[in-house]
């Protein structure tokens, strides 16, 4: 079974398009979206959820068509946006009788619990609320409804390191269950390279590369050396370099390079640099 | 990292898994080397359960699909079993098998020492003696 699958999908703005994303994250699994600020990240993760319409193609959350099935695929999906949007005067008890009313699957004793887990106050308004806390809350609720699917779009940005490893502890729990799945958004690369099995890279609305993780680490090395050494590598083996005065550093594809070059390990950072400044120079 | 396992057989056995961010070895070959010394060591026996392979992503702070990788790799290579709906479990040791592997280690060492004493000139009997002085004192 799939959590999600995205056919073809196509979205235009004014000055900006989403090219034609084809995407499938198996369920049991966790995808990590990278992107630079503007590539596409929350466009796309709108469109799974429902919040705006493709100009074509499609998507299938949890094997149901997210705009027929809407309903149905509303109850399935936890989402945490960016900002968390609860009215200011409310407190988090307040929002379990919102929510009480939203979903027919929310569960209250869960809810309580994780406010206890995240040391989040039940009585305190909103707008008192830290960063650290309104993300905290958002991702509550997102947990509290028999979500099969949790979408989260830049969770863990801005939040204090102590913050951001309970949250991934909370993620870990989750995908323990092998009918969850988990669609991740962040600039944080580190965060993603622990937790995700899948990465997908987007730059420009275009989708750069969408591999298992450990396959894309295996795959890729950095090399140091001088720049004459690397002009004589067969083509098709340095995927992008930066030139320096004393050196050169460019990711290759490891398998084919020649013996006798000592390569180092590559990060799924170095990865995603050097393919977004390999596609900004057109050589992609 | 570290994780501890205690399993119920007659004693209670702790397992650690170490697994280093900054190692150039993969992460599941990291794992599957630590299981590996533990089952070759006695500490794992045949029938032992090994943790799911979901809850040790999740111990480990690691991947599934990292962790089901290095399941499927010992599977392949004899040291475990997987029975549906039950888990993993340590697989029956063929002895011969268990030789073998150590033979490979020791020609790969002996192959280094070779090498080494080209270096530095040593002869055969040299290396002869020094293997039986030190046989000696390990006694």
């Amino acid at each position: 079974m799939t959590a999600i699958e995205i056919k073809n999908l196509t979205k235009r703005y004014k000055d900006f398009t989403l090219d034609n994303i084809n995407l499938t994250l198996p369920t049991g699994c966790v995808m990590g979206l990278i992107g630079e600020n503007g590539a596409g990240k929350t466009t796309t993760i709108k469109l799974i959820s429902g919040l705006t319409a493709p100009d074509s193609g499609e998507i299938f959350v949890l094997g149901q068509n997210n705009k027929k099935n809407f309903k149905q695929v509303k109850e399935d999906i936890g989402v945490v946006l960016d900002e968390a949007y609860f009215p200011e005067a409310i407190s988090a008890k307040q929002v379990s009788n919102i929510m009480k009313n939203t979903f027919r699957n929310w569960d209250e004793t869960a809810f309580f619990s994780y406010l206890e887990k995240l040391s989040l106050p039940p009585k305190k308004a909103f707008k008192d609320f830290s960063r650290g806390m309104k993300m905290k809350l958002s991702i509550a609720v997102a947990l509290s409804h028999n979500a099969k699917l949790l979408i989260l779009d830049e969770p863990t940005s801005g939040l204090d390191p102590v913050v951001r490893d309970e949250i991934l502890d909370i993620f870990f729990d989750f995908i323990k269950d092998e009918q969850h799945a988990i669609l991740i958004s962040s600039h944080i690369v580190s965060d993603l390279e622990k937790l995700c099995d899948y990465i997908a890279f987007l730059h420009k609305g275009k989708l750069l590369i969408c591999e298992e993780k450990d396959k894309l680490l295996e795959q890729h090395a950095i090399l140091k050396c001088r720049k004459e050494d690397l002009d004589n590598l067969p083509s098709g083996v340095v995927k992008g370099c930066r030139n320096g005065e004393y050196g050169t550093e460019a990711l290759v594809r490891r398998e084919a390079v020649p013996a006798g070059f000592k390569l180092e390990r590559a990060t799924i950072e170095d990865i995603f640099l050097y393919s977004v400044k390999s596609a900004k120079e057109g050589k992609a | 990292m570290y994780i501890l396992y205690i399993y119920s057989r007659s004693e209670v056995t702790v397992l650690e898994i170490f697994i280093s961010n900054t190692s150039d070895q993969p992460i599941y070959e990291q794992i599957c080397a630590q299981i590996k010394a533990h089952i070759l060591s006695g500490k794992l026996r045949e029938g032992d359960p090994l943790p799911s392979i979901r809850n040790l992503a999740r111990d480990l702070r690691i991947s599934v699909i990292t962790t089901k990788r290095a399941y499927d790799e010992l599977e392949h290579q004899g040291y475990i079993h997987t029975v549906p709906a039950k888990g993993c479990f340590v697989a029956k040791q063929n002895s011969e098998l268990i030789k073998e592997n150590y033979l490979k280690q020791i020609e790969e060492h002996l192959q280094q020492i070779s090498e080494l004493a080209k270096l530095c000139g040593l002869t055969n009997d040299d290396l002869i003696e020094m293997l039986r002085v030190l046989n000696q004192e390990n006694l």
